[in-house]
């Protein structure tokens, strides 16, 4: 399966039963509990992640919380 | 009010750009900024937004400048060590240029003094370090309708995005809830490189001075994403989300309100 994370082009495992939060678990991403994630150009709601499941061709962009300015 | 010779000499850079022009100029001069937060990323803001003649700068900071503030706050100097933040920030702008007006709130923002501070001015400027008052800045901005630049940064990473109250993608509309306290490291906990800010700060100034000039693209519905050590900007688009509790289709949050859980920010913990 082929998605985009993050502009990058990402080849994955075939697999029809990945949800968004497997994905945030099978690529180890960072911050995985507050991370939101942006699914083909929409926000996804955090209690979607579970049930939502990642299709060939998603865009996927993982928008992280950054609140330094010190 | 016409530009002064003087102006017309100092704006002169400005002044042949067809973008600016003499009106663009005093338009600037006839405008007013406040930038919350005279750190890393308020820094840079100040000097360039005093540098390219806003009229009114304010500036709100309840700290001291420290020792460890020098390495990326370049707006204070070791002189000024132990000096309201404010203050110091103050004394450069009108150094650099006195067409400035200064304006200075030696005090933390919060529910209650946020939607007064605000009122007068025509862009926010976010340059503070901590979430609390990160999402108080964005909800009071957009329930003011006040457009506002929000910018963060971690380490090697910043992220900054353009707020058009009721147009474009607020904070909340990304992140409907702030990260539960100690969640998300800080700069003073996790370190940042110092020309980081530097990077972050002065594209928040050039937003600020497109807005007023009403010109180019703003990064409204467009996160911006860098990273110093892969040198690597990106941006995303980000579209207004239905179900944002700020500026959604059914808003829950209708006032300004400090969230209690996470007013201890990085520079109160140090002190």
């Amino acid at each position: 399966m082929t998605i985009t994370v993050n502009g990058a082009t990402t080849e994955l495992p075939e697999n029809n039963s990945r949800t968004i939060d497997s994905l945030l678990e099978e690529l180890k991403v960072s911050q995985r509990l507050y991370v939101t994630v942006e699914l083909n150009g929409e926000i996804l709601d955090r209690d979607a992640y579970e049930s939502t499941l990642v299709t060939e061709g998603d865009a996927i962009e993982f928008l992280y919380f950054m609140g330094g300015g010190c | 009010m016409a530009l002064t010779e003087t102006q017309i000499e100092r704006y002169s850079r400005h002044i042949i750009l067809k973008e600016v022009g003499g009106k663009g100029q005093q338009k600037l001069l006839e405008s007013k900024v406040l930038i919350i937060g005279a750190g890393g990323l308020g820094a840079p803001i100040a000097l360039y937004l005093a540098a390219a003649g806003i009229g009114t700068i304010g500036i709100a900071d309840a700290d001291d400048v420290e020792l460890s503030n020098l390495q990326r706050q370049v707006i204070h100097f070791t002189p000024d060590i132990g000096k309201p933040k404010v203050l110091s920030a103050k004394e450069k702008i009108q150094a650099i240029n006195p067409d400035v007006q200064v304006r200075t709130y030696h005090e933390w923002i919060n529910a209650a003094n946020i939607m007064e501070i605000i009122r007068d001015y025509d862009f926010v400027v976010d340059g503070t370090d901590n979430f609390a008052a990160k999402f108080l800045i964005n909800d009071a901005c957009v329930l003011a309708g006040k457009p506002y630049s929000h910018g963060g940064i971690l380490q090697f990473v910043g992220q900054t995005i353009t707020v058009l109250p009721g147009e474009s993608a607020c904070y909340r509309c990304i992140f409907p809830t702030p990260p539960p306290r100690d969640a998300i490291p800080t700069c003073s906990q996790a370190g940042v490189i110092g020309v980081l800010p530097g990077v972050i700060g002065s594209i928040q100034a050039t937003e600020a001075i497109k807005f007023l000039l009403g010109k180019g693209e703003l990064l409204a519905g467009r996160l911006l994403m860098y990273d110093a050590l892969k040198m690597k900007f990106r941006d995303v688009e980000i579209k207004r989300n239905s179900h944002c509790p700020l500026c959604g289709e059914n808003p829950t949050i209708t006032e300004a309100e400090d969230d209690l859980s996470l007013l201890t920010v990085c520079d109160l913990e140090q002190s």
